[in-house]
């Protein structure tokens, strides 16, 4: 066996790699190149025909304009109220939690342990019209006497946040737990307020962090239709509750395949203007 | 030492700007201590409603406590089967994705050879992709190849190992990096050779990170929706089951098993927090 090994040393890195990178290629790749083929059928379930239907793509646009747009705006939305909310608290957890650290970081992912759609539909619970909340907002004239928080877009960007909080907190943490006190002493010391200390030391030194948090919470966020299609209501629909109810329920495979790369464009496109933004660098890492 | 008297910064601010910055160091630990509050609120009313007795189809508004529903846990049609589906599918895509993820790891990280670039692309693309496209061109294959494939068990099953492979990859990878070469050399000079070093030395090494890799990996397929619902067919996970129910209405037996999943979960967390503050302390005083 050893001699095996050693006679071919070339070869051990690709006989390591051949299994999984196997099935990434099967069950990654090569689906996304039937999802292509797909894309540009023409024909109704179940007698499709490959005929470069490239129309399949300017009706999806032309059709779903409204739900990929909304898509883009609830989840730019809720990656910024993300950030803004996990923000102050992870800056808490690195520099002011000492030793609970560790147990304020498992609040943080604790989320995760409850299955997602489980969770999702506790805010059915939270925000229902004969709850606490839409009573005391009623209550304070917040709310109409017959307002409502289900079934809103409030809901569904809310559901969104939530769900995808800990993938913007956790990269944030990463970045802020590195950044090196001595460097915040130093700013002290040369006279800087802690508002210029935190603009000129801290903010610049977490945006890796900032970026990544960005990223795993805008992608994902792009392609949900959960919360959407249990917190709102069709006027909330996202791109992702068109493709799931193209795919599985009108069996309109091409129309659906065509807009999953549609999407899949729409967000590369954002990453090359958020990387023209920040810099590529930062994206790449 | 007097803050004033030392530091002419902190006497042109005055009384008035110190108490204005004691309150927003406060404000910022009562803010931490609201935002965690916000982010249990859902979760604690999970546990709670699986103490509810609803009055009519809907577990939505709060009734009257009762222990029925644990006792009762799998009195809803379907719901033990999917928990049983789901634990089968978690238990075997993890167990393949830990040994191929790991595997590919080793690859990137102790080798030098040609397409180690596109073998990092490969890796990182699933995690970039949204799940919904991941499950979308998976179904677009399995529909097209009908003779092979007929949804169920198995397609979820190879659905699960194509998304949590690279998450295993990054996990293992990240230990491999820092990992002390000099056990290994020490191995080899007393006569072992390669698959002896890697068996008694390297495994042995690699197996905490292992167990972390393979909990993700297992987290993140007992949670999975979208992908799986995709490549699902006629068989059920526990996530499935909730989507179709949630149509009709959710009984609190839903919130049981959710219940228990967290509950678990949070166990062996907490579990790992106490045990790495406790070799942490037991380092200090071994240091000291």
């Amino acid at each position: 066996m050893g001699g095996f090994f050693h006679r071919h040393r070339g070869a051990t890195p690709y006989l390591l790699l051949a299994p999984g990178i196997l099935w990434l290629a099967i069950f990654f790749l090569i689906p996304l190149g039937f999802l292509g083929y797909q894309s540009l059928q023409s024909g109704f379930f179940p007698d499709f025909q490959f005929t470069w239907e490239f129309s399949n793509f300017s009706n999806g646009i032309r059709d779903y304009r409204e739900q990929l747009v909304r898509s883009f705006v609830y989840a730019g939305i809720a990656t910024i109220a993300c950030l803004v909310l996990a923000y102050p608290l992870v800056y808490w957890i690195a520099f002011r939690a000492g030793p609970w650290r560790n147990l304020f970081l498992l609040f943080i992912v604790a989320p995760f342990f409850v299955t997602y759609l489980v969770r999702t539909l506790a805010w059915l619970n939270i925000l229902a019209d004969q709850g606490p909340v839409v009573g005391l907002l009623r209550d304070l004239h917040v709310l109409d006497s017959d307002g409502r928080l289900l079934a809103t877009t409030f809901a569904v960007i809310s559901g969104i946040t939530y769900n995808f909080f800990p993938f913007m907190a956790l990269p944030l943490y990463v970045s802020l737990e590195q950044i090196d006190p001595r460097l915040l002493e130093a700013a002290k010391d040369l006279y800087a307020s802690p508002t210029k200390a935190f603009l000129r030391v801290t903010l610049p030194l977490s945006a890796p962090g900032i970026v990544a948090g960005t990223l795993l919470t805008f992608i994902p966020a792009t392609g949900d239709f959960i919360n959407a299609a249990l917190l709102g209501t069709p006027n909330q629909a996202m791109i992702g509750n068109v493709i799931q109810a193209k795919f599985l329920e009108s069996l309109d495979y091409p129309g659906a395949a065509s807009l999953s790369f549609v999407l899949m464009g729409l967000i590369l496109v954002a990453l090359l203007v958020y990387a023209k933004i920040v810099g590529s660098e930062r994206l790449t890492g | 030492m007097s803050s004033v008297a030392s530091s002419p910064a902190r006497a042109r601010r005055g009384p008035g700007a110190r108490a204005w910055a004691s309150v927003k160091h406060h404000a910022l630990t009562v803010y931490a201590l609201l935002a965690v509050g916000y982010l249990m609120l859902p979760i604690a009313v999970v546990i709670l409603f699986s103490f509810n007795k609803p009055a009519g189809r809907f577990n939505y508004v709060w009734e009257e406590f009762t222990f029925d529903n644990w006792l009762n846990w799998n009195a809803v049609l379907g719901i033990q089967d999917a928990i049983v589906t789901s634990l089968e599918v978690g238990l075997f895509a993890t167990l393949v994705a830990t040994v191929l993820g790991t595997l590919i790891a080793l690859a990137i990280v102790r080798h030098r050879f040609v397409g180690r670039g596109a073998t990092n692309v490969l890796v990182f693309l699933p995690m970039s992709t949204p799940e919904i496209v991941l499950g979308a061109s998976l179904l677009t294959l399995f529909l097209n190849t009908t003779a092979i494939f007929q949804l169920g068990f198995v397609t979820i099953f190879i659905a699960h190992v194509m998304f949590i492979v690279s998450f295993i990859v990054v996990t293992v990878k990240a230990r491999l990096i820092g990992f002390d070469r000099h056990l290994e050399e020490a191995a080899m000079d007393l006569g072992a050779n390669e698959w002896t070093t890697f068996r008694k030395v390297t495994l042995p090494l690699l197996a905490p990170a292992m167990v972390a890799a393979a909990l993700l990996g297992f987290a993140l397929s007992i949670d999975d929706f979208v992908i799986t619902y995709f490549n699902a067919g006629p068989t059920q996970t526990f996530p499935v089951f909730v989507w179709g129910i949630a149509r009709v209405s959710v009984p609190p037996q839903v919130n049981v098993v959710a219940s228990a999943i967290f509950l678990v979960a949070i166990a062996l967390a907490l579990g790992n927090v106490l045990w790495e503050y406790r070799a942490a302390k037991r380092e200090r005083r071994g240091v000291a």
